[in-house]
């Protein structure tokens, strides 16, 4: 799989094709087209009501698009329409080939079952029977992203912010996924505490070779995480290219307007 | 039976033939939860509901029925809906497993052995095994639309996790058929065996919510487990105190307030048969073997 993904490094992973939708009259998301590279970190930034997350939902297939499409490049090399997708092969991606880190990690773990167990979930669901090797894999992973695995059997209700956050991006990557999605990943979190974060998803993506694409209002993780920004307004990518170029030398009037209201340090 | 104010059974007739129908399609799909009308019954929710209107719709007037409550053919619930249909559908009634044609139970399967021909009804109070782990029922009949089944080993993980082993008892999620994987209704994990390749056809009705399904006679049923921690029978390390049986699943029975207890079967027709065939218990079998002496 290693050699076949780094065979096909040179073919885009996912490409969005002229993506548009509307709620009634209003275009929440117009004509969004872009090609992602496997191990590409993409960010997408932008103000509330931009259409950031209309656009990562359009991605990752939780949305129908009004117009345009999503391809993604399938594990046996072939690139398909995403909207062509069974149901079934479409939830096989998203708990295999896909990670989702949501902003809320209530919403990505399930906050009344054990911390293994939730790691654990994905490996069952493909089909792992034995409880020492999930437990196993499980407790690696806690170890992976900075959770003491003498809490493994503790619900991720007694957790802190951080480490829920942390817990739900291990139970992602536990699948091995080539493409994960982030909504706002360090949002809520107190400084500090988004600086280890995004220390740590730095350092896991670079080592997994992950391609992601990074949703968040927020320059900062967009400079530390991602390879390429998209900036959004109104509902259409007004500016993109690579993180330095866009952040540093900004052409549009808003992603300069984004940029100079940031403190500087 | 003077007075035939009541319908064959109790159920009007078009209730009956659309019960049918959601038994016939439970059965040609094993495990398959198939939603159906269910009706008001006299009794409330909880009491067998579900059990009552698919006994009332399979039932004729040749049948010989069986009513047993955790295993039991004397507790309020057997006899009251034992009456009920002896009232309304004027059918023989018995308590012996062998002699019945159709058996209604509530939490237990018997420890004789079901022949070809006999039907096991079961009353079910959440007919989904999903349910305390996912709330939506639209996402529910999705997983088992696509037979996404990895949460259920997440309640035996987290069983595992917590207690050491699978600390399920009763309700144990099985598969039937090598596809939908079913609650058998809170019967204790001793009696899931019974159910797998069995010659009887067993039917599930779960009144309250509204749902009927079915394992045809002869369908593989398997308990789900880990493969280190395989699926195991629990029982009460002690023989019955009254026949001495030391394979059947027991009732733990508190006899005074000084810590006496004493184990005797649930099933209490296979009690008596063991009895009746000249077994005995060990020294909690007093009034037995008092009554065998006079």
């Amino acid at each position: 799989m290693s050699e076949l993904a780094s065979l096909d490094n040179d073919q885009p992973l996912l490409v969005a094709d002229g993506l548009a939708k509307n709620y009634g009259r209003l275009a929440a998301c117009r004509d969004v087209s872009f090609a992602l590279y496997p191990g590409e970190v993409l960010a997408i930034v932008g103000e509330s009501g931009s259409g950031k997350s209309t656009l990562l939902q359009l991605l990752s297939a939780q949305l129908a698009p009004s117009a345009g499409r999503v391809s993604y490049r399938m594990r046996d090399g072939v690139l398909r329409d995403l909207a062509e997708l069974g149901e079934a092969e479409r939830r096989f991606l998203f708990r295999t080939d896909w990670g989702f880190v949501h902003q809320d990690p209530a919403q990505g773990l399930r906050m009344g079952v054990s911390a293994g167990a939730n790691v654990g979930e994905r490996l069952m669901a493909v089909g792992w029977n034995h409880y020492g090797r999930i437990r196993d894999t499980a407790s690696t992973w806690l170890e992976r992203v900075e959770i003491d695995v003498g809490r493994i059997d503790d619900a991720p209700k007694t957790y802190s912010g951080g480490m829920r956050q942390r817990l739900q991006i291990a139970r992602n990557l536990v699948t091995e996924p080539r493409l994960v999605f982030m909504d706002e990943p360090t949002g809520g979190l107190d400084v500090s505490v988004q600086a280890r974060l995004l220390d740590l998803m730095r350092n896991l993506v670079s080592e997994l070779g992950l391609a992601a694409i990074v949703v968040t209002h927020d320059l900062a993780v967009a400079r530390l995480l991602s390879h390429r920004v998209m900036v959004m307004k109104g509902g259409r990518v007004i500016e993109t290219g690579l993180t330095d170029q866009v952040l540093d030398d900004p052409r549009e009037p808003y992603t300069q307007l984004l940029v100079s209201s940031i403190l500087p340090p | 039976m003077n007075a035939p104010t009541y319908n064959f059974a109790y159920l009007d007739e078009q209730t009956k033939r659309m019960i049918r129908r959601a038994i016939l399609k439970a059965i040609a799909i094993p495990g398959y939860q198939v939603p159906f009308a269910s009706r008001e019954m006299p009794m409330p929710y909880g009491w067998g509901t579900g059990g009552v209107q698919v006994t009332a719709a399979i039932l004729g007037p040749e049948d010989v029925l069986k009513v047993i409550d955790q295993g039991s053919d004397d507790t309020t619930n057997a006899i009251s809906i034992r009456k009920f249909f002896g009232k309304t559908a004027g059918v023989a009634t018995t308590t012996s497993t062998t002699d019945a044609t159709v058996i209604q139970t509530r939490h237990r399967i018997p420890e004789a052995s079901l022949h070809a021909g006999q039907v096991l009804v079961y009353q079910v109070p959440i007919p989904e095994p999903l349910r305390f782990l996912e709330p939506r029922e639209t996402e529910t009949r999705r997983m088992h639309a696509l037979a996404e089944y990895g949460l259920m080993h997440v309640k035996l993980y987290e069983d595992i996790a917590r207690f050491g082993h699978i600390a399920t008892a009763y309700a144990y999620p099985v598969k039937v058929n090598a596809r939908y994987v079913m609650d058998p209704s809170p019967t204790p994990k001793f009696d899931n065996p019974k159910m797998d390749n069995c010659a009887a056809l067993q039917l599930f009705g779960a009144g309250r919510e509204k749902r009927i399904y079915a394992i045809p006679p002869y369908t593989t049923v398997v308990s789900l487990d880990f493969e280190d921690h395989p699926f195991t029978r629990y029982r009460f390390n002690a023989p019955c105190a009254l026949c001495g049986a030391d394979n059947s699943y027991l009732d733990e029975i508190v006899t005074d307030d000084k810590g006496g207890r004493m184990f005797v079967c649930s099933d209490t027709d296979f009690c008596e048969q063991r009895q009746a065939a000249g077994h005995h218990g060990t020294e909690s079998a007093a009034p037995h073997k008092e009554k065998a002496h006079v």
